[in-house]
């Protein structure tokens, strides 16, 4: 059989079905919630709040996005050459250095857009490198990416926190991390953004990087749809054998799709570093790389998807937070697990309820759907 | 019991808007062999689904034996005494015969008893039918006709009275599907129930007892086979006359445009696919490669193709090297005037998730035509694709809906207009019709045709020997991976059979 499922409208497919598996979430995530003895009602108003209902939460709600628009992107690229690059976390981590030292070297003297163009290349740079590796292996070797990469974000831990406690602390510090940047090194706020919008703001660590994660989601989806590379890395995602057939590169497109996703990656470490602590830290990343594969999954893969589920994943981590605050009996781990079940259920579980909801639907208004040939037949 | 083996009243069936059943009745006496032709799509395999169990009907009643019966699972199927032998055979390649005849009907927990009672009753089957199979056979070391049988025992161990069989003879030589034509009229004879799903005529009209035709999701009809003509159920299958003859004149032919010396293809597992073939194709002829499926056809293209790499031999393009052992390039064939029409057209001719303006430039994304600085210039690419829809008649004629909601024939359409339009002096095309309904058909061939009256060099593989015969100048017969023999088109079919299944390899070797 061809297509045992009716296509169902845009809309359900992209607004409807998402919208109800975030729903479950919610729901089994309330249940957890009750057990624990909180009311699950107050928790979900206090996420809500938390996250967006001062300009300081939809401050900090936008910062984490930041981040998860990168990884987001990072592993959507992969995915439409049908690679999965679990090594955000790492590719990440170590573009922190890309990021840090010319903050170090330049913050003294150049003013901070030179240092961010600096730093913007820096980052992609180490990024793309650390994912060429395990993609050179794939390309050349066979060595499954997933595998490599998984390990690949051990090696970066390790090296950071060697390079964080001997040549990049300065002498007589006792924490594993930088000095702090000069002015040069800092990037100046949106607060002047959230202000547009009639908010009051304390201080949030929202800064230019969002927009500049706001610019590469506009490139990623040039790229993938309507370039001749895209074109290449889209082929061969869907079908290998058609990539052969058509002349295409397989190694090749392999290597520069997984530097894209690197740099992509690396990119994120902008945010944190040169955005808001304004030096290089153990374990800045904190799991964005990970929360990036959730991203991709739920935004779909498309840039248009990413950067709302991004906000949704920003959502949680602030919102989350908020509730940790207010909510004794609720720890952080609990908001993880949170998080954890937005993540099977928008992402893992994605094709659960679809069968049922493209039945509904057929169902329901059959004269809705067009004909798309005769698909439903032999084959 | 009743006289009446299968009944199926009012049947509907949909998915989502599409029909794919409507209204069908059908009543298939006991003891007889039914055949059901359609064309592509037209809902056999799922009013076969629906009878098995796989799919269940919107509406509409299901009798065997004269009794109405729910059917929700194929194991419910089983219990009624139907049996399924699929198109793709569902065997365990590393077990043995036995073993996969009793694959799920092991009645124990431990095997040592019932493997003793499956031996003595496959035994009695195998005397019963004359179905002989060594039960202590490999599967994947039998050729395919005995895979079949494996599969009727499966069938028959399982106290099938009835047997569906889904496009038998695909993968069969003439020889093999003659004899499993013997085994059906055998099995028959003993009062078994067959239904044929089949979209091929001449097989209606060898075995059948009565046909039932489909068409768009409707039963259009049912005829006795004797009362009946070829030329009546192609035309109840397609809703108007069809040629089934192919027009063509006198080949022209002119230079050697493809020419092919001692080629060798290894597997990835080592093993040696083809065998030291040489041949070569002139312009304005058509070369066909006869042979059963599986028979190194499929690497010998992609060999010459430069999709895979050949150990060795040597292959020319209008006089120049291809590279087959190690620098060809698919690409750069392409620029060179190579067009190449793939059998897998699901996985290499075409990405189905893409839009079908897409599709129209896989392989040609790097021409000159549909860039424009770093990017794809749409509209190029677009308006391209619709002249391309028109021209080839590809329906539905809308250049951005996905590859994979068009028909087999409208695919098929797809790959030909991309291949075809760029005027290339040599076109490889493997299996043109593979999947594609009547109507399909008749225009595919007509184009190749066309194509070789342009002067263009046309190398065809397929598997279907009516096929060959009726567009080659030159037929080439490969069998297990050496060309062992070249006939003209007015050999004769058993000729030719012969020749698929091996039989003259010796002498044609010396």
């Amino acid at each position: 059989m061809a297509t045992p499922y009716a296509k169902l409208p845009a809309w359900v497919d992209f607004g409807l079905i998402p919208f109800i598996n975030l729903l479950v979430a919610f729901i089994v995530a309330g249940m957890v919630v009750l057990l624990v003895g909180e009311s699950p009602l107050h928790a979900a108003t206090l996420m809500v709040k938390g996250a967006f209902g001062s300009g300081e939460g939809v401050g900090y709600t936008l910062f984490y996005a930041t981040n998860f628009i990168f990884t987001g992107l990072a592993v959507a690229v992969a995915f439409h050459c049908g690679l999965f690059n679990i090594g955000g976390e790492g590719q990440a981590y170590i573009a922190g250095l890309g990021v840090a030292v010319p903050c170090l070297m330049l913050d003294s003297f150049l003013p901070w857009p030179v240092v961010f163009l600096v730093a913007i290349l820096g980052s992609a740079a180490i990024g793309a490198a650390w994912a060429f590796i395990p993609a050179y292996l794939q390309a050349r070797r066979g060595s499954h990416i997933v595998i490599t990469t998984i390990m690949f974000n051990f090696i970066a831990s390790s090296v950071m926190v060697y390079l964080l406690v001997g040549a990049l602390k300065p002498k007589g510090s006792m924490a594993p991390q930088t000095r702090t940047f000069l002015e040069g090194g800092h990037l100046p706020k949106l607060d002047w953004l959230l202000e547009l919008f009639g908010a009051s703001i304390r201080s949030t660590p929202l800064n230019v990087t969002f927009l500049l994660a706001l610019v590469a989601s506009a490139v990623v989806w040039a790229l993938v749809w309507r370039t001749k590379l895209g074109y290449e890395i889209r082929t061969l995602g869907f079908s290998p054998k058609a990539a052969r057939y058509a002349g295409i590169n397989e190694a090749k497109i392999i290597v520069i799709t997984m530097m894209i996703s690197g740099a992509l990656a690396g990119m994120m470490a902008l945010n944190p570093i040169m955005g808001d602590q304004h030096r290089l830290q153990l374990d800045f990343v904190t799991g964005a790389g990970f929360v990036g594969i959730a991203v991709a999954l739920m935004g779909r893969s498309h840039p248009a998807g990413i950067i709302p589920a991004a906000i949704l994943f920003g959502m949680l981590y602030q919102g989350g937070a908020e509730i940790s605050f207010e909510m004794p009996n609720i720890s952080r781990d609990m908001i993880v697990i949170i998080q954890g079940l937005v993540i099977l259920f928008a992402g893992a579980l994605e094709h659960m309820l679809r069968p049922t909801v493209s039945t509904l639907f057929a169902s329901m208004k059959p004269s809705s759907m067009t004909v798309d040939g005769a698909v439903a037949g032999d084959n | 019991m009743s006289e009446t083996a299968i009944e199926l009243i009012g049947i509907n069936k949909s998915f989502g808007a599409v029909h794919a059943n409507r209204d069908i009745h059908l009543e298939v006496p006991r003891g007889t062999i039914h055949g059901i032709i359609g064309e592509n799509g037209a809902g056999k395999s799922t009013l076969m689904s629906i009878l098995y169990g796989f799919y269940q009907a919107d509406s509409g009643e299901i009798r065997i034996d004269g009794k109405t019966v729910t059917i929700h699972t194929p194991n419910d199927a089983i219990a009624f005494g139907i049996g399924m032998v699929h198109q793709h055979f569902m065997l365990v390649e590393n077990f043995t015969v036995l073993e996969n005849v009793m694959l799920g009907a092991e009645n124990a927990a431990l095997l040592a008893g019932g493997i003793s009672d499956a031996r003595a009753e496959l035994d009695r089957l195998e005397k019963e039918y004359g179905l002989e199979v060594d039960p202590d056979a490999v599967i994947e070391e039998l050729p395919v006709g005995l895979q079949q049988r494996v599969e009727i025992l499966k069938a028959l161990y399982r106290g099938a009275e009835i047997l569906i069989l889904d496009e038998p003879t695909g993968v069969l030589t003439p020889a093999e599907a003659n004899h499993l034509f013997r085994i059906l009229r055998q099995l028959k004879e003993q009062g078994k129930t067959i239904v044929l799903i089949t979209h091929k005529l001449r097989e209606i009209m060898a075995v059948t007892d009565n046909v039932s035709v489909m068409r768009q999701g409707t039963m259009v009809a049912t005829r006795k086979t004797a009362e009946t003509t070829v030329e009546e159920l192609a035309e109840l299958m397609v809703g108007r006359r069809v040629l089934l003859r192919v027009e063509k004149g006198e080949a022209n032919p002119g230079d050697v445009m493809l020419s092919v010396e001692g080629l060798t293809v290894r597997d990835s597992r080592g093993v040696t696919m083809v065998d030291d073939v040489s041949f070569n194709v002139r312009a304005g002829e058509i070369v066909g490669i006869a042979g059963v499926a599986g028979n190194g056809q499929s690497q010998l293209i992609e060999a010459i193709t430069g999709i895979r790499k050949a150990l060795s031999g040597t292959a020319l393009l209008d006089g120049q090297p291809i590279g087959v052992t190690g620098s060809a390039d698919p690409n750069e064939l392409r620029g060179r005037g190579m067009a190449h029409v793939p059998e897998d057209r699901h996985h290499m001719g075409l990405v189905l998730p893409f839009e079908e303006y897409e599709n129209s430039i896989l392989g040609y994304h790097d021409d000159k035509r549909y860039i424009s600085g770093p990017f794809l210039d749409m509209d190029a690419i677009r308006d391209d694709a619709r002249v391309k829809i028109g021209k080839y008649d590809i329906r539905p004629d809308n250049c951005r809906l996905k590859t994979a909601n068009f028909s087999g024939g409208n695919q098929q359409k797809i790959v030909l207009a991309r291949e075809m339009e760029r005027d290339p002096s040599v076109l490889v095309v493997a299996q043109p019709t593979r999947g594609v309904d009547v109507g399909a058909i008749e225009f595919i061939h007509k184009r190749i045709i066309e194509m070789r009256d342009q002067g263009k060099a046309v190398l065809l593989v397929s598997v279907e020997l009516d096929e060959i015969r009726s567009l080659s100048d030159r037929i080439l017969v490969m069998f297990a991976g050496r060309v062992v023999g070249e006939r003209t088109p007015e050999a004769t079919e058993g000729e030719l059979g012969l020749l698929m299944a091996g039989v003259e390899s010796q002498e044609a070797a010396e």
